[in-house]
């Protein structure tokens, strides 16, 4: 297996790839209508047992202390003090049941509930304009999506689960819900959100995945 | 080798003298083929290798048939490789179309035509005297792999952008749906070059042709 960011073991066929890379960047922004809505499904669709999946395997998933927990926020961000678990909670709840599509291949329908990440972005004082947004987890994943993906109706940030707080495995205490996204574009165990015109890249997406990754 | 071992069903070669070199393959469609293939090449091998991360049935492509190395690098081939295949497509299309050149060398063809010609080819018995003329097992395969690649990318982007385009996605049944059916209709291009290549090996001067745009008239 290759490793880094060689795709290929030609300098000049993997330089070709990665600008198509970003050509399709571009391309999927172009595509991309703020408004348009992932298809929402009845509960009786939700896959139960809803697949795991990370970077690392499932005896290595990393447990977070929702007592002590704090949501650092950084960047161009206005009020950027932390923010409790119980702050997260009080704040506006939705859900959603939409279908999460891994880069894999494979999908599965579940069913999360949260804030809507817009409401929360507004609230801080976000600066709105900014380009992306990035997000680092307690399991030490980073990943980062575009400004217009962050403002979508159906983006939250999400505490529950099939309408239980995320259990570890889905990624407690938060994670970001994204349905116009791949699933690696769902960061689980969020622990700061920083706003930013700065390209923050990803752990994927340093790889090799494709960062926009729009669906 | 004579004109009576034709299809009854294709119309006459043009009338010429054997052993004359004619023109048969426009550049355009020589060039088009040959980029067509290319790109058929590197998304048939990427598009094994990711479906090789989440299998739909019971089998995995062997690593050495496919390209990228890992599912990271196979995306990157298959998401540049298929605006060279749409771009392609689109130009041999726009040429076939508004030159005449699909109208005259695909059409017309009925399915009595091809079923005769198939059977005469399985005995061995179908003549390529005139290679200007496609007989009708030949358009057959040739517009089968034109609809096909069409179904290909379609259900492609079904499969990549299954929110900005759900209206094409539920077309196909949803997102897993138009998963089965990007595979069927690889699988069923995969089966049409192939046979398409045994054919160049058992008429083989159909390969320089293809390159050059020339032949020699048999009879």
């Amino acid at each position: 297996m290759l490793t880094g960011c060689d795709v290929t073991n030609n300098e000049t066929v993997d330089k070709v790839l990665w600008s198509m890379s970003r050509w399709n960047d571009r391309a999927q922004a172009t595509l991309f209508s703020p408004d348009k809505l992932a298809v929402e499904y009845p509960e009786s669709a939700i896959a139960n047992p809803f697949p795991f999946n990370a970077y690392y395997t499932e005896d290595e998933i990393r447990t977070v202390d929702g007592t002590s927990y704090k949501l650092e926020l950084g960047g161009l961000i206005r009020d950027a003090r932390s923010w409790t678990l119980p702050e997260l909670y009080a704040l506006p709840q939705v859900s959603q049941v939409t279908r999460h599509i891994c880069v894999e291949g494979w999908s599965a329908i579940g069913k999360w509930s949260g804030t809507p990440f817009r409401a929360f972005l507004e609230r801080i004082g976000a600066d709105t304009t900014a380009k992306y947004v990035g997000f680092k987890c307690a399991d030490d994943y980073f990943t980062s999506i575009d400004m217009a993906t962050a403002l979508h109706p159906q983006t939250l940030l999400a505490f529950r689960f099939a309408d239980r707080i995320l259990p570890p495995k889905y990624g407690f205490p938060m994670k970001l819900r994204v349905p116009t996204k791949l699933g690696f574009k769902n960061p689980k165990h969020i622990a700061a959100i920083t706003v930013t015109n700065t390209y923050p890249g990803g752990y994927w997406e340093d790889q090799g995945y494709n960062w926009f990754s729009g669906s | 080798m004579n004109t009576a071992n034709l299809s009854a069903a294709v119309p006459p070669a043009t009338p010429g003298t054997p052993g004359e070199w004619i023109r048969i393959h426009p550049l355009a469609v020589r060039i088009t083929h040959w980029i067509n293939a290319l790109a058929i090449l590197v998304m048939v091998a990427s598009g094994w290798r990711i479906y090789d991360a989440a299998p739909i049935w019971n089998f995995t492509i062997p690593n050495g048939l496919t390209l990228g190395g890992w599912l990271g690098g196979a995306l990157q081939w298959h998401f540049a490789a298929m605006w060279v295949l749409a771009a392609n497509g689109l130009a041999y299309l726009a040429y076939g179309l508004f030159s005449g050149h699909l109208w005259r060398k695909l059409l017309p063809i009925t399915p009595r035509a091809v079923i005769h010609d198939v059977l005469e080819a399985l005995r061995g018995r179908l003549a390529h005297d005139d290679l200007s003329v496609y007989n009708a097992a030949q358009r057959a395969a040739y517009l089968a792999i034109i609809l096909d690649v069409v179904l290909l990318v379609f259900s492609g982007l079904g499969i990549w952008k299954p929110v900005q385009l759900q209206g094409l996605t539920a077309l196909f049944g949803g997102y897993e749906g138009a998963r089965i059916v990007h595979f069927a209709a690889m699988a069923l291009l995969v089966l049409i070059v192939l046979v398409h290549i045994a054919m160049v090996v058992l008429v083989p001067r159909t390969l320089p042709s293809m390159i050059t745009g020339r032949a020699r008239r048999i009879s």
